[in-house]
């Protein structure tokens, strides 16, 4: 509207007071339809008996209270589940962010030339579809012709001709934390080397003048600086991994073993492949509880970052 | 942080040349030789894809393992094409992903918009939901979206998955592109209006020029997500020629039982558009992570 527009004052005022929900109503909308009805009917389902035959009559499923609840909350099994998940994300998070953390340091410190074939690498590993990491990974591992029992078995004393490693899961979750790794850090550190970017020089000078050196610089002056972005990184991470289904589901051929669970996963297959829907669909009610514990750190942060802007 | 996104790209450039490193000038061989060896480790996995998807399978098998190519051959990508539903799968893929990224641009820049440029009852409930919804596992919503698309009619049905993905890529599209919005100096918008723009041709001449890196860090975003999903097209598809790559991926893999070389001449072809794409924007998306993603 032009301000030669005869338009009178209080019909622009009101346009403009319903323009912004004109704007948001699409996604609001969609969120309402496919996330906000899902995840009501995922909570009411979790109080059901949804089994085979309502999923296929489309009869209502009868009431089962918390039925469902106090059996996993009582059963021994869902509590492993629960610490394996804990334990899987923080060593890959931990792992992740630490890594990402150095390589990010180190790309400011390196040759021009360096630093773009380390970029380039970067974006390649990051363009890999999470399908094609595992299968990859799956045959690095392989148990006959896999490069790294080759690799391992040069070392003096190792024989690693022939070995599994799925049979012990906690060496399978080393190869399963090597892909989540593999595939998050170029992510978290293209992204913390972009804050050291926005750094301002006379901050890391001063500091060297005053004599701050290595780890000190770091701790006092580098790190606070690039502090929300590390906080985003970190907590995003911390999300993904918490969740982490394709690579577990893909290195084992689509039918994990007990020992193989996590939450997503023991969800999933208590639903899908056992057909008890309601105790799937109350595991995941858990698990999306649990998350919301990193998701507060995360809304936190962003929202002090939107209003500091 | 302050980098205006009209700016983002050659601003990078600019920094690129000349990095804020308070070393500057201090360049060690022994960090460069560090920096080589850790892209070397990383690049390893894709370079051993590549090798044995073009290598015979003779020397896929060969005990030590030899890390030159000597030979090269297409056989294995010949088995992978040959697949009978290999061209149906692609397409599924390429209309899953361009769907899913046009509808969530189209969408989420409205409301980035109103986000950005408008106070409004409301809006910091928005923002709370949109961050908030990111943390729910696609995984754990599977039974209930399968029940909700097979109300509508919508499972094995690409427009249902779509709708399923764009959800799921909103809330970050919608984020990411506020922050660009706002870094869209108002000022231009009005200069524009008073020059006799309407509101909309205001946002069109100017702003949306200016949202060019965003708009691609944020399709990039919706690309690779949906080209990533695996779970819910299992769920949801059930006719083979519908089925996205991913799936096409996991079932060579069964089918072919431990034939890596067909299987790493299938991943090879799975990875390479979103490769591409990837290498189209590269440069962008650095820009496109220092302004948007991290700018509030």
């Amino acid at each position: 509207m032009g301000t030669t527009d005869p338009q009178p004052r209080a019909r622009r005022t009101a346009r403009r007071r319903v323009l912004p929900y004109l704007l948001i109503a699409p996604t609001v909308l969609a969120l309402a339809a496919v996330l906000g009805y899902p995840l009501a009917d995922l909570v009411l389902l979790s109080f059901q008996d949804m089994t085979r035959r309502e999923l296929f009559s489309g009869a209502t499923p009868p009431w089962a209270g918390l039925a469902h609840y106090r059996s996993i909350l009582s059963d021994g099994f869902f509590w492993t589940v629960v610490g394996r998940t804990a334990l899987f994300t923080a060593v890959c998070v931990t792992a992740t962010v630490a890594l990402s953390m150095l390589v990010a340091l180190l790309m400011r410190r390196v040759a021009p030339w360096v630093r773009t074939a380390m970029t380039g690498v970067l974006v390649a590993v990051w363009a890999m579809p999470i399908m094609v990491a595992a299968s990859i990974f799956r045959w690095l591992s392989d148990a006959d012709y896999g490069v790294v029992n080759w690799l391992l078995g040069l070392l003096p004393g190792l024989d690693f001709s022939k070995h599994n490693w799925f049979e012990n899961p906690w060496q399978g979750f080393a190869v399963i934390t090597g892909v989540v790794v593999w595939g998050t850090v170029p992510f978290a550190a293209i992204t913390l080397h972009a804050a050291l970017l926005q750094i301002p020089v006379e901050w890391e000078e001063a500091a060297l003048v005053d004599g701050a050196r290595g780890f000190r610089l770091f701790r006092h002056v580098t790190f606070p600086a690039i502090k929300p972005t590390a906080v985003l990184v970190t907590s995003l991470c911390a999300i993904w991994d918490f969740g982490v289904f394709n690579q577990i589901w893909l290195m084992r051929g689509g039918q994990p073993e007990k020992d193989y669970y996590l939450l997503g996963v023991y969800s999933f297959t208590e639903s899908f492949a056992v057909n008890r829907y309601s105790a799937g669909a109350a595991i995941a009610v858990v698990t999306v509880l649990m998350l919301l514990g990193g998701a507060v750190v995360y809304v936190r942060q962003l929202v002090h970052l939107g209003e500091t802007e | 942080m302050n980098t205006p996104p009209g700016t983002g790209s050659s601003g990078v450039l600019r920094l690129r040349e000349r990095p804020n490193s308070p070393h500057r000038g201090k360049r060690r061989p022994g960090l460069n030789a560090l920096g080589l060896l850790f892209g070397a480790l990383m690049a390893f996995p894709i370079y051993w894809m590549l090798l044995t998807a073009f290598r015979p399978a003779e020397e896929i098998h060969a005990d030590p393992p030899r890390f030159w190519p000597d030979h090269l051959t297409l056989e294995h990508f010949r088995r992978a094409l040959g697949t009978p539903t290999f061209w149906a799968n692609v397409r599924a893929s390429v209309l899953i992903g361009a769907g899913t990224v046009a509808v969530s641009l189209l969408i989420g820049t409205l409301a980035a918009f109103a986000l950005a440029r408008f106070a409004f009852a409301g809006r910091k409930a928005l923002v709370m939901v949109i961050l908030g919804v990111q943390m729910i596992p696609l995984a754990g919503l599977i039974i209930p979206v399968y029940l909700l698309l097979s109300d509508a009619g919508l499972t094995d049905s690409l427009p249902g998955v779509i709708l399923t993905y764009l959800v799921f890529v909103l809330p970050f599209t919608v984020w990411l592109l506020r922050g660009f919005v706002a870094a869209v100096p108002v000022e231009l918008e009005e200069a524009a209006m008073t020059d006799g723009c309407t509101r909309l041709g205001a946002f069109r001449r100017v702003v949306l020029p200016l949202l060019a890196p965003g708009l691609v860090a944020t399709s990039l975003y919706a690309l690779v997500q949906a080209w990533n999903e695996y779970v819910l097209a299992y769920v949801l598809l059930s006719s083979n020629d519908k089925q996205p790559l991913s799936i096409w991926l996991v079932s060579f893999q069964t089918g072919f039982g431990t034939d890596y070389g067909g299987l790493m001449a299938g991943a090879t072809l799975t990875a390479l558009p979103v490769a591409g794409f990837f290498a189209l924007v590269q440069r962008r998306l650095a820009a496109g992570l220092a302004t948007g993603a991290v700018k509030g």
